[in-house]
C-alpha cells in the first residue's frame, strides 16, 4: 500500500517553492533528448505542459480524443483568468489570493499547493501576452480587469466571454511551434484505454485509434493525465459531449487514489433546463454576476402570473422584486462564491418561487447596469442623461461590448432578447474539484504518474472560485509539471526506450480488447444514453446540490444495480474496428457508473457541509453550510479494491500554519 | 413537427456515399439541431441499425468540433451559429432537410458526416504561434502597451474557431478566411510583429500544399462564417504577403 506523503517542502510558506526548486534533480538538455513523456489531453493543462516539456527538450507524444488538440474543453471557459498582478493597485496580492482561494475553497485545500499557484499567477499572464494571447485592455493600452465571485479585488484577466478560447489557443500555438519542430508528435481522434505499469512505474499507455479503431501501445518514461473532470457523470452538465473521466478512472483502478470525488462545483448561472431530450447545459459566465442582479418575485401571485404567461418581469415593479443574494449577504451581494450563489436560488425555488414552468429559474437582469453604464456614456460625450432612450442605446452598446457573445448565445439557446428581458437561469453541473490525488509534485500514488488540471484534485478544495480553472490548468502545465517530473524523470536517463513487445503491454491490451469485444457483442436492447440520463438522475436528485443520508445510501444501491443492468443490456452497434462513436462512448458511460458510486460513498462518509458539498444535517439555523473541521479537516483519498464499494479510504490530514480556520462568511 | 431527413452515408473515406432518407417525428422546436439527430440515432440503434457519424462536442458553438452543411448552407440557415447552435424552430413542420459533410478536396470524409481537419492543424504547425518559450521571466505583460483599438481587432480575428464552414462555403474551398485571421491577430501585435514575415509566407505554404484554393472575393465565407470573421482579414494577409515577399531585407 502507497503511504500518503504529500511531499510538501520544509520552510516558510513563501519560500516552499523557490527552495524545492533549487533542490530538486534535474535532467541535463542532452539526456532530455532520451526521455519520452506521454500527455493525455490537451486542454490547457495538458497543452501548456506539453508544449513546455517539448520547449525543454523530451520527446513528448500528445493524445486528444477530439479531431483537434483546440477542441479541448477549456475552449469553453468564459469569464477570465485570476492574477495576482495587482494592476488595479486595489490592494491585491499573492497572499490575498493564495488567502482568497483557500477560504473560498471552505478550508480543504492544501495551504503550500494554493501558495504555489498564487505565485506563479502573475508568470502566466505575462506568458500569455508574450504568445500573443489578446486579453482586454483599456484606452491607455495596459490590461483590464473584472472582478469575480468570493473575492473583493479586480484581479480576473479577461477576453470578452471567450478567455479559456484564447488562452486555449494560446497553450495549442505553443504545441503547434513544438508539432513542427518534431518535439510533439500529436495524436487526434485517440483514446487512452489504459495505463500500462512496469515494476509497479507507469511506463506506457493503451489507447485507440477513433478512425480505425486499432489498438496501439506506447511505452514512455512517465504519463500525465490531463483529461479534465467528471461532470458528465450527471449527464446534463455544461462540460462537452465527450468530456469524460475514464483516462482519471483506468489510472485509479491501477492504483492511483482518487480524492475527494464528492467535490463537486454546481455553477450558478446555467440555462436553465428545458426538456428530456435535452443532450447538455449551457453556462452564462460568472462575469455577468459583476453587473447582473438575481431576483425573484416576492410575492407567490407574481410568480404564478409569470409562468402562466400573463405577466411579464419587467413589469413587476422593483419593491416587489427579491433580490434575495443582496438581501442575505450584503458584503458580497451577487458575487458571493459559485456553491453559495447556488444554494441560495435552489432556496428560493424549493420554496416556490422560481420563474419558469419547471419552477426552476431565477432572474438574472441587467436594466440595473444598462441604465448605469448609458448614463455615465452620455456624461462621457456630453450628451442629454436625462433622455432615458439614448441612455438605454449607450448602456446597451456598453454591456454588448463587454458580454455580447454571452447574450447572443442566450438569444439562441432561448429565444428571448436578454437586452429587453431578465435572463432566467439555475445552478448546473460545471466542475469537478475532486480528482486524482496527488502529492506536492502532482505525481499520483503510482511513480511516474502524474495527474495535472481539472483531473487532480489538489488546488480548489470543497469549492472553486470562478477565474481559478484557467489559473490552475496553466500553472500546473507551464510552470509546475515540468520542473517537478524533472526530479523522477532524473534516475531514467539510462533507461533507454522503453519497449512495448512485453507482458505488461500484452495484459494490458488483452484486458483492454476483451471489454471493447464484451461491450460490443453485448446483444442488449437499450442505447448508451439510455443508462447515462438515468445516473445523471440518480446523481442530480441524490448527490446534487443537497445531499443527506438516507438519498446518499439509496444512490449506491441504484447505481450498483444500473451498472448490473448496464452490463446486460447496453446494445453497442457496429464492430471495434471502425469509426464507432456509440462504442467510445458505452466505455465512458460504464467508467462513470463505477465512479458515481465512489462519489456517493465519499459524500455519504463526509457527514460535514463544506463547500460544494451540502449534507442536510449539518447546517446553521439560517441554513448555512456548517463545516466540521474536528473531524473532516482532511483529503479523502480512496484506494481500487475491485468494486466501488470495496474502496479503502486514506485521509490526508490537512495543517494550516498560515491560515486561521473561520467559518465562512460572505454577508 | 414532423421532418423528412435526407442525410449523406459513407462507410469510410475509402467507400462511395450517398444520400438516405429518413422520418423523424414529435420534434419540439425548443430542441438544437444535434439533438434531433441524438433522438434518430438512438431510434436507429434501438432498431439495430447504424446510426449516423457526427463531429460535435462542447455543444455551446465554441469548440468548433461540430460541422453540417444542412439544406445547402455551412451550420444551416441560421447566421452566426454552429450547428450544435441551431434550433429546430428555424424549420417548420413537414420540412425536407438536407444533411451533408462540409465538402472540400482537403477535408476527406472520414464517416458518414464527419471530415477530417487535420489541414488546418498543419497550416498552424507552420506558422501559427509566436516562438517563445515558457519560463518564468518574460517581460512583464503590462511592459509593452497595445493600442485597444489593435488589440480588439487581434481578438476579433482570434475568435475563430477552426471549424472550416469558410471552406465548406467557398466555390474555391478556399481557406484564406482562415489563414488570414490567425495571420491578423499576430500581425496585429507587437508580439507578432517579429515573425511576420516568415509567418505569413510559411502558412500560405502550407495552405496551397493542402490544396485549397484561391480567394475570388465572393464573400460567401464571411456570411456563412458562425463567429463573423471580416474578410478584411483576407485583406490583410495579402498585404502582409505582399510585403513579406518584395522587401528585399529583413
Amino acid at each position: 500500500m502507497a503511504t500518503l506523503d504529500a511531499k510538501i517542502p520544509k520552510g516558510p510558506l513563501k519560500d516552499k517553492w523557490t527552495n524545492h526548486k533549487n533542490n530538486i534533480n534535474l535532467v541535463n538538455p542532452a539526456n532530455k533528448r532520451l526521455i519520452d513523456v506521454i500527455v493525455v489531453g490537451t486542454g490547457l493543462a495538458g497543452g501548456s505542459a506539453a508544449a513546455t516539456l517539448a520547449e525543454l527538450g523530451y520527446n513528448v507524444k500528445a493524445f486528444c480524443f477530439q479531431d483537434s488538440p483546440r477542441r479541448a474543453h477549456s475552449i469553453a471557459a468564459q469569464g477570465g483568468i485570476n492574477a495576482a498582478k495587482n494592476y488595479q493597485g486595489d490592494g491585491d496580492s499573492i497572499y490575498r489570493l493564495f488567502y482568497d482561494t483557500v477560504k473560498g475553497g471552505d478550508y480543504r485545500s492544501r495551504e503550500a499547493n494554493v501558495y504555489r499557484l498564487a505565485e506563479v499567477s502573475a508568470n502566466i499572464i505575462d506568458q500569455c501576452v508574450a504568445q500573443g494571447v489578446p486579453f482586454a485592455r483599456e484606452y491607455g493600452g495596459l490590461l483590464d480587469n473584472r472582478s469575480f465571485g468570493g473575492v473583493l479585488v479586480s484581479r480576473t484577466f479577461y477576453a470578452k466571454g471567450q478567455t479559456g478560447q484564447q488562452l486555449l489557443l494560446g497553450a495549442y500555438s505553443a504545441m503547434n511551434r513544438q508539432i513542427g519542430r518534431g518535439k510533439i508528435k500529436m495524436y487526434n481522434r485517440h483514446e487512452m484505454m489504459d495505463v500500462v505499469k512496469v515494476d509497479g512505474k507507469a511506463r506506457g499507455i493503451i489507447a485507440r485509434n477513433l478512425v480505425t479503431g486499432e489498438i496501439e501501445r506506447h511505452g514512455a518514461h512517465a504519463v500525465v493525465i490531463a483529461s479534465g473532470g467528471y461532470g458528465n457523470i450527471f449527464f446534463l452538465s455544461t462540460n462537452a459531449m465527450g468530456s469524460n473521466a475514464s483516462a482519471a478512472w483506468k489510472i485509479h483502478k491501477k492504483g492511483a487514489y482518487f480524492a475527494n470525488p464528492c467535490f463537486t462545483q454546481i455553477h450558478p448561472t446555467c440555462i436553465p433546463v428545458s426538456g428530456e431530450l435535452q443532450a447538455k447545459l449551457t453556462l452564462m459566465s460568472e462575469s455577468l454576476r459583476n453587473d447582473g442582479r438575481i431576483w425573484v418575485p416576492k410575492k407567490k401571485e407574481d410568480v404564478e402570473a409569470i409562468r402562466a404567461g400573463k405577466l411579464r418581469p419587467t413589469q413587476i415593479k422593483e419593491e416587489d422584486r427579491d433580490y434575495y443574494l443582496e438581501r442575505r449577504y450584503p458584503a458580497f451581494g451577487n458575487l458571493v462564491p459559485r456553491d453559495v450563489a447556488s444554494r441560495a436560488a435552489k432556496e428560493r425555488c424549493d420554496a416556490g418561487y422560481g420563474v419558469n414552468q419547471t419552477g426552476e429559474a431565477v432572474y438574472l437582469d441587467f436594466s440595473s447596469a444598462i441604465t448605469r453604464y448609458g448614463k455615465e456614456a452620455a456624461h462621457v460625450k456630453g450628451l442629454n442623461e436625462n433622455d432615458n432612450a439614448l441612455v438605454q442605446k449607450l448602456g446597451k452598446e456598453v454591456v454588448a461590448n463587454k458580454y455580447g457573445n454571452l447574450f447572443q448565445m442566450y438569444e439562441k439557446i432561448v429565444d428571448e432578447n436578454p437586452y429587453e428581458t431578465p435572463m432566467m437561469i439555475y445552478p448546473a453541473v460545471h466542475y469537478t474539484m475532486g480528482g486524482i490525488w496527488v502529492d506536492y509534485n502532482l505525481m499520483t500514488t503510482v511513480p511516474g504518474l502524474y495527474a495535472i488540471g481539472e483531473a487532480n484534485f489538489s488546488d480548489h478544495g470543497a469549492n472553486r472560485l470562478g477565474a481559478s480553472a484557467l489559473m490552475q490548468g496553466l500553472a500546473d502545465g507551464y510552470f509546475v509539471l515540468p520542473y517537478t517530473i524533472g526530479d523522477y524523470l532524473s534516475n531514467d536517463i539510462r533507461t533507454g526506450a522503453i519497449p512495448t513487445d512485453t507482458k505488461e503491454f500484452d495484459e494490458a491490451e488483452k484486458e483492454v480488447v476483451d471489454r471493447l469485444e464484451k461491450l460490443i457483442n453485448n446483444e442488449g436492447t437499450k442505447p448508451v444514453d439510455h443508462f447515462h440520463k438515468r445516473l445523471g438522475k440518480i446523481m442530480w436528485n441524490k448527490c446534487g446540490m443537497a445531499r443527506n443520508e438516507k438519498d446518499l445510501k439509496s444512490a449506491i444501491e441504484e447505481i450498483k444495480a444500473l451498472r448490473e443492468e448496464f452490463w446486460k443490456d447496453v446494445r453497442v452497434p457496429g464492430t471495434r474496428n471502425e469509426f464507432n462513436e456509440e462504442l467510445a462512448k458505452a466505455g465512458r458511460v460504464a467508467d462513470f457508473l463505477e465512479l458515481g458510486e465512489l462519489f456517493a460513498k465519499d459524500a455519504l462518509e463526509r457527514t460535514e457541509s463544506c463547500g460544494g458539498h451540502f449534507r442536510e444535517e449539518s447546517q446553521t439555523e439560517e441554513g448555512e453550510a456548517k463545516r466540521d473541521d474536528e473531524n473532516f479537516k482532511y483529503v479523502a483519498a480512496w484506494e481500487y479494491k475491485g468494486e466501488p464499494s470495496d474502496a479503502v479510504l486514506h485521509k490526508e490530514d490537512l495543517v494550516y500554519e498560515n491560515i486561521e480556520l473561520k467559518t465562512r462568511s460572505y454577508k | 413537427m414532423n421532418l423528412t431527413l435526407k442525410i449523406w452515408r459513407q462507410k469510410d473515406a475509402n467507400s462511395k456515399g450517398k444520400m438516405v432518407d429518413y422520418q423523424i417525428s414529435d420534434i419540439s422546436g425548443d430542441m438544437s439541431f444535434l439533438e434531433m439527430l441524438d433522438v434518430l440515432n438512438n431510434q436507429l440503434i434501438e432498431k439495430g441499425e447504424e446510426p449516423i457519424a457526427f463531429d460535435h462536442d462542447c455543444r455551446e458553438g465554441i469548440c468548433g468540433m461540430c460541422s453540417l452543411y444542412i439544406n445547402g448552407e455551412a451550420h444551416g440557415p441560421d447566421r452566426g451559429v454552429t450547428t450544435c447552435q441551431l434550433h429546430m424552430r428555424k424549420f417548420k413542420d413537414g420540412d425536407t432537410i438536407y444533411i451533408e459533410p462540409f465538402r472540400a478536396k482537403a477535408f476527406p470524409v472520414v464517416k458518414d458526416l464527419a471530415v477530417d481537419r487535420s489541414a488546418f492543424d498543419r497550416i498552424q504547425h507552420a506558422g501559427g504561434y509566436v516562438s517563445v518559450n515558457t519560463s518564468g521571466n518574460t517581460q512583464d505583460a503590462n511592459a509593452i502597451p497595445v493600442q485597444k483599438e489593435n488589440a480588439d481587432m487581434a481578438f476579433d480575428a482570434a475568435t475563430c474557431i477552426g471549424c472550416g464552414a469558410c471552406v465548406a462555403t467557398c466555390k474555391n474551398s478556399s481557406a484564406m478566411l482562415f489563414v488570414g485571421a490567425k495571420v491578423s491577430q499576430y500581425a496585429l501585435l507587437p508580439q507578432g510583429e517579429v515573425e511576420a514575415k516568415e509567418r505569413v509566407q510559411n502558412m500560405v505554404k502550407q495552405m496551397d500544399a493542402e490544396g485549397f484554393g484561391n480567394c475570388s472575393n465572393t464573400g460567401a465565407c464571411e456570411v456563412e462564417c458562425p463567429k463573423g470573421i471580416s474578410l478584411e482579414n483576407i485583406a490583410r494577409m495579402n498585404r502582409e504577403y505582399l510585403k513579406a515577399t518584395t522587401s528585399t531585407k529583413d
